[in-house]
């Protein structure tokens, strides 16, 4: 398994293969097979991956490929993985996976709902393999266009809005970062005036302090966006709640991770002396989205609101571990971004399949449901749990490390900001709690409640592959922080030479 | 004065060519207006056939141009008149502004 | 015994959880009670045995007790000194903590064979009881201030989910929450005192962390107790802090709002988890650091006063209460704070620990007769199907043992001699009498309101009126509900005579104490007052209570609410908080953040409504455009090209 792109070509031949399917059971199982053999993949490339480190293999990348693809402008195909793509290449894969178990009684358009779905995983997997910085904005792109499609066709509520605001903001956002990447591209230089896309070759090179000042806000408000920075996490909410479920889980689990590592592998591992300039600026942005993206919460009614604006309030912990510059900090950083990857998939998940059944998302109209479909109760008051930084699942353990790495820096300011960033995980408390107090619990609100009926067998395997994958974080980080440690090591140390050399 | 110059004649193709222009503008009625363009069309030909006399007296280029552009204006008269009967057919009418479907 | 086997005392009960949780349900419904009783007494016997090693055989020293760390596994390193590990300690607390843990709950698994016979959720109930002895036995044997951390939350979650078992009650289900959103907010305290702990020096192992931070010399306190922060040195916010989670977790004041209504719980949870365990966590947390605590003079002082005023603020409310379970959680409360003003008033080592030795002691005395009086108040609820005590009332010929217990243990918190109670608390006396003369008046007034307010409690249920319940077939319950509650009495009887001064102390050395028999006469006759003025008020059905209610006036109706501490709490939450910080938040985020995204979406959208009018799709402005064009650029090149 040293081939990477195999990521790439297999999920797009499943969609090819989708568009020959005769019936929907055709296709359904075509999407299954095909985003479990994803999730084998990527569990056999973690284990190979696995295999080169501990063999001592100390290369930056593992299972490089480089192939030419408009050498006019030195654009290349080329990937390869580092411990942080491989796990967030895993996350992806669970996610898929999961979504497309969910999402097993789509009526509509079943053959389009799936391919566009597979699109997505196509464009995510290109994004976290790529080194090249002209393939990672063509596949951030092709992750972008087939979420308007699934949230305007299959979504709820006011979905066309929802689906223009979140197509167009995001679209912003990677405007800004081809203007960005654009930028960085005309400042390299390989010898004699030859510019390069390649992302490691520019970590290598220093870009005037100057042009990091101006290439930086481009490139990481332009992710930013991706990963709910405060100002621009306003389609967060409205996009996650109009969306149906598969697409939820993606957005929340995935697509706001590939900004938060276009943050981390773009423009602080590419910029850090600017990163260290601005980094006052992020810490700030980030703590403001903790707090108050945690009070936002605690105002709203309707469940898939409340994960998003909970989604705004966790996203902030990426965004805080990168903007706190320290080696714990970044790898907090990153495993938050599986973790809440996982997290919000399995809430997402949990909401839907109660909505599914329940017709209403009202806290209000919700009650004890842990009377009569237990199973997708637990699965809600997990993630709920998961979600408030329990001890056992992985949000504990990536908050945690965020908190450690933050506290490292010494200065007033940034202590203040870990405060009340951890301050925020009581807010947390109190609507995870009431949600699942008024929602879940309680005494049953609605006669037709009585006749529901519990997990189907897609929905509990779903269920059970996501609380696999975070309590195997939670019980066990220790792997877990192996694997990106190196890696958060290297872009640290380029922050630290930056550093030297202002 | 005696002599009719390239001057007279180029001016006589300007006004040609504006009395196309005004009429194109300004007739509602779609045969009038392509009467307008094989007027702006003629204009230019009046041009290539002087120019070609006075300039290059030697050469044919204006001349072959001048065939050339009669020719097309007989296949466009063709293919407008054409498309004007069809307008004709759906809207009973040859108004240009009644054939306003291309809009915002 | 190897140190495999001690971490099988922990994992037992979580092998159980495990199973419960997944397969309970469906498949071992008929046998969750049994499976969860019998692999609790297995963990009962290996931690029995462990704790005879540690203190006969393996624990001492040159006639000193060391903490032996039994087993240790980095779990989440974060730089190469600072690392959570999951680890086991062995020391004189943790081993005193074990067996109470293990066998408190061993009893009140066999009382809940009985209590929750029939319940639907049977297997989830004894999953939970299960998960709630895994982490408590994970908290105590920590060896790592992280560790105890992520198992504080963890028996946070089990206190919420047992207190939120009847989850279909609307009362129950807000029990639950306020339980854990209030210790989550003390929680954040003891997680920043770790952060500022452990940035001090630079790990998060208890030993070293203590080694470190009482060696005055050393580079780690010096930075430690320099650093300040609005004039109060880093080490002191960190221990007030830590301070602050204890707090939170032993329900001490301002934080003790959430005990009484976790009442809410089946009884037998309220006896394991509300009274005899994980309530004392802030004193077991407290005692844990001691050694740090009592180099910050700042620091205890906290905690001293903290303790003193929850115990006689409790007391006080204890007296005006109807619940029973109420008045039992107030009394928690009171005792509690007893045992932290103990631990506030203790010196490191030799006759100054006295006060930690009567803090342990004192807790370990507790949890027999508290977590009896729990079961006992279980029984009669189970009998009378109510908690007022209006309800109750001559119960005494209905059932005889469960009176008989509930007496003994009545006596034992009051501090009759020879009960467990009369040591524990004779000690504590002793140790603030020698200390801190207010501390010890307060002490004195809150031992003799306890004695009142048990035996309010004791005579309403048992004497007052004649009973008017109906024997309704099951009378007192189970034999598994009644074996308890024997052994429970038996040991509020003999616990006081363990020998724990010998065994539990500040610095590992064996403690001389004697009884004082002229200092424990004040006490003991405040107590029997006590009891006399209860009995003269409570034993036979009169309107004296009431009369002295309505003497009192105000005091009585603000004791009987509380002090208003509900109604403090939901104004700071509903009002303020949600009021002027939720809702201002969500409303921002709507009109403004939004509001300015839309507004920059429509303003394209007018502009582009605006320029549509050009496209009219009429030909001749199309060609007039065109012309115009044309003309333009003409000009352009004759005018502007050379």
């Amino acid at each position: 398994m040293t081939n990477l792109s195999i990521l790439v070509i297999f999920p797009l031949l499943t969609t090819f293969a989708i568009l020959f399917c005769r019936n929907v059971t055709q296709i359904k199982w075509t999407a299954l097979i095909g985003s479990l053999l994803q999730l084998t993949i990527a569990s056999l490339l973690m284990y190979s991956y696995y295999g080169e480190r501990s063999a001592g293999n100390t290369a930056q990348m593992l299972f490089e490929a480089r192939y030419s693809w408009y050498s006019a402008m030195n654009i290349e195909y080329y990937v390869g993985v580092d411990g942080i793509s491989v796990i967030m290449i895993m996350l992806t894969a669970f996610v898929v996976t999961c979504g497309i178990l969910i999402s097993w009684k789509i009526e509509t358009l079943t053959k389009e709902f799936f391919f566009l779905l597979l699109l997505l995983s196509v464009g995510a997997y290109g994004f976290f393999i790529s080194l090249d910085l002209f393939t990672l904005f063509f596949f951030l792109e092709l992750a972008v266009i087939p979420k308007f499609l699934l949230i305007a066709i299959w979504g709820s509520g006011k979905k066309e809005y929802s689906a223009m605001k979140l197509a167009l903001m995001l679209m912003g956002g990677s405007a800004l970062v081809l203007i960005g990447l654009l930028a960085t591209y005309f400042n390299t230089d390989t010898g004699g005036g030859v510019h390069t896309w390649d992302l490691l070759k520019i970590a290598h090179m220093h870009i005037p302090y100057e042009t990091q000042l101006f290439i930086f806000p481009f490139l990481f408000v332009g992710f930013g966006v991706f990963t709910a920075l405060f100002p621009f996490h306003t389609w967060v909410p409205d996009g996650h709640s109009s969306a149906p479920t598969a697409a939820s889980m993606f957005l929340a689990g995935i697509s706001m991770k590939l900004g938060g590592y276009g943050c981390l592998r773009v423009a602080t591992y590419l910029m850090p002396e600017a990163a260290q300039h601005y980094s006052w600026i992020i810490v700030l942005l980030a703590t403001i989205a903790i707090i108050y993206g945690a009070f936002a919460t605690l105002m709203q009614k309707d469940l898939k609101y409340i994960n998003a604006y909970s989604s705004v309030s966790h996203c902030g912990f990426i965004l805080l571990g990168i903007g706190m510059l320290t080696k714990t900090a970044l790898i907090g950083a990153v495993m938050q971004m599986v973790s809440h990857g996982l997290m919000t998939a399995l809430f997402f998940g949990a909401i839907g399949m109660i909505y599914e059944r329940t017709h209403t998302r009202q806290i209000k109209e919700l009650g004890g449901l842990l009377k009569t479909i237990p199973f997708l109760s637990s699965v809600f008051i997990i993630a709920g749990l998961c979600s408030l930084g329990l001890p056992g699942f992985s949000g504990f353990v990536s908050e945690m490390v965020v908190f450690v790495g933050a506290w490292q820096q010494p200065d007033a300011f940034h202590r203040i900001a870990t405060i009340l960033a951890a301050a925020s995980i009581v807010v947390t408390a109190v609507y995870i709690l009431r949600a699942a107090g008024s929602a879940i619990m309680g005494p049953i609100k609605n006669e037709h409640f009585n006749h529901l009926k519990d997990a189907t067998w897609n929905e509990k395997m779903a269920s059970v592959l996501l609380i696999f994958a975070i309590l195997s974080i939670g019980l066990a980080p220790f792997w877990l922080i192996n694997i990106i440690s190196p890696d958060t090591q290297i872009i640290m140390e380029n922050i630290a030479r930056g550093a030297i050399g202002n | 004065m005696n002599e009719i110059g390239l001057t007279h004649i180029l001016f006589l193709s300007a006004i040609l060519f504006f009395i196309g222009v005004y009429g194109f503008l300004t007739r509602r009625n779609m045969v009038t207006m392509l009467m307008s363009i094989e007027l702006i069309l003629n204009s230019v030909n009046i041009n290539f056939v002087a120019f070609n006399k006075y300039l290059h007296a030697g050469k044919l280029d204006g001349t072959f141009f001048t065939i050339f552009i009669i020719t097309i204006a007989a296949a466009e008269a063709a293919v407008a008149i054409a498309i004007i009967i069809h307008l004709y057919r759906s809207s009973k009418s040859i108004d240009v502004n009644d054939a306003d479907l291309m809009k915002f | 015994m190897s140190n495999y086997t001690i971490a099988l005392i922990p994992l037992i009960p979580l092998a159980t959880f495990v199973v419960l949780g997944l397969f309970g349900r469906k498949y071992l419904s008929a046998f969750a009670g049994i499976i969860g009783t019998i692999s609790l007494l297995i963990s009962t016997i290996i931690s029995l045995v462990t704790a005879y090693q540690y203190f006969f055989i393996s624990g001492k020293i040159n006639g000193i007790y060391q903490p032996i760390i039994a087993l240790k596994y980095s779990w989440l390193q974060f730089t190469p000194s600072v690392s959570i590990d999951m680890g086991i300690m062995l020391d004189p607390i943790a081993m005193m903590m074990i067996v109470v843990v293990t066998f408190v709950s061993l009893m009140v698994h066999i009382f809940s064979l009985g209590y929750m016979k029939g319940e639907e959720r049977f297997a989830t109930y004894y999953a939970f009881l299960s998960l709630f002895t895994f982490s408590m036995l994970g908290l105590v044997l920590s060896s790592n201030i992280f560790q105890i951390y992520m198992f504080w939350e963890l028996v946070g979650v089990s206190s919420f989910l047992l207190i939120g078992y009847y989850f279909d009650k609307p009362s129950a289900v807000a029990a639950s929450k306020k339980a854990f959103i209030v210790t989550r907010f003390a929680d954040l305290g003891f997680l920043i005192g770790i952060l500022i702990l452990a940035y001090s020096a630079e790990t998060l192992d208890f030993g070293t962390l203590i080694a470190r931070l009482t060696d005055a010399s050393s580079p780690y306190f010096v930075n430690a107790a320099g650093a300040s922060f609005i004039g109060i040195s880093a080490l002191t916010w960190g221990l007030v802090l830590v301070f602050l989670g204890g707090a939170g977790k032993s329900a001490m004041f301002p934080f003790h709002i959430w005990l009484p209504d976790a009442m809410e719980g089946p009884t037998p949870v309220s006896a394991l988890i509300h009274a005899a365990t994980m309530v004392v966590a802030g004193v077991f947390l407290v005692a844990r650091l001691f050694p740090i605590f009592a180099f910050d003079a700042a620091a205890l002082t906290v905690v001293t006063y903290v303790g003193a005023f929850s115990a006689l603020f409790a007391a006080i409310i204890a007296c005006t209460q109807t619940d029973i379970k109420r008045v039992l959680a107030y009394s928690t409360m009171s005792q509690i704070g007893y045992m932290m003003f103990s631990l506030g008033v203790a010196k490191h080592g030799g006759e100054g620990g006295l006060g930690y030795m009567a803090a342990m002691f004192h807790l370990f005395t507790h949890a027999f007769f508290k977590s009896l009086l729990f079961l006992g108040a279980g029984a009669v609820i189970h009998l009378v199907h109510s908690n007022e005590m209006k309800d109750m009332g001559g119960l005494r010929k209905l059932m005889p043992i469960t009176h008989i217990t509930f007496l003994i243990a009545c006596l034992a918190i009051a501090g009759i001699p020879p009960f467990a109670g009369f040591f524990s608390k004779e000690e504590i006396l002793l140790a603030a009498f020698h200390s801190n003369k207010m501390v010890f008046f307060v002490a004195l007034f809150t031992s003799g309101l306890t004695a009142f307010y048990m035996f309010r409690l004791y005579f309403s249920i048992f004497w007052s009126k004649e009973s008017h319940v109906h024997e309704n077939g099951h009378g007192e319950g189970t034999l598994s509900m009644k074996i308890p509650l024997i052994i429970l009495a038996v040991l509020a009887v003999f616990a006081g005579f363990f020998p724990i001064a010998s065994l539990v102390t500040s610095d590992g050395l064996a403690l001389e104490t004697h009884i004082d028999y002229l200092f424990s006469l004040t006490p003991v006759a405040l107590a029997i007052t006590g009891i006399l003025l209860a009995s003269s008020l409570y034993k036979s059905e009169n309107t004296k209570p009431q009369n002295i209610a309505t003497t009192l006036g105000g005091l009585y109706t603000a004791a009987h609410k509380k002090f208003y501490m509900d109604e403090l709490y939901l104004f700071i939450t509903q009002k303020v908080i949600f009021n002027l910080i939720g809702k201002p938040a969500a409303w921002f985020d709507k009109n403004i953040v939004d509001g300015l995204m839309n507004l920059f979406a429509d303003t394209t959208a007018q502009i582009s409504d605006n320029m549509k009018g050009l496209q009219s799709g009429k030909l001749q402005q199309y060609a007039s455009y065109f012309f115009v064009g044309v003309l333009g650029f003409m000009l352009l090149f004759i005018y502007l090209w050379n």
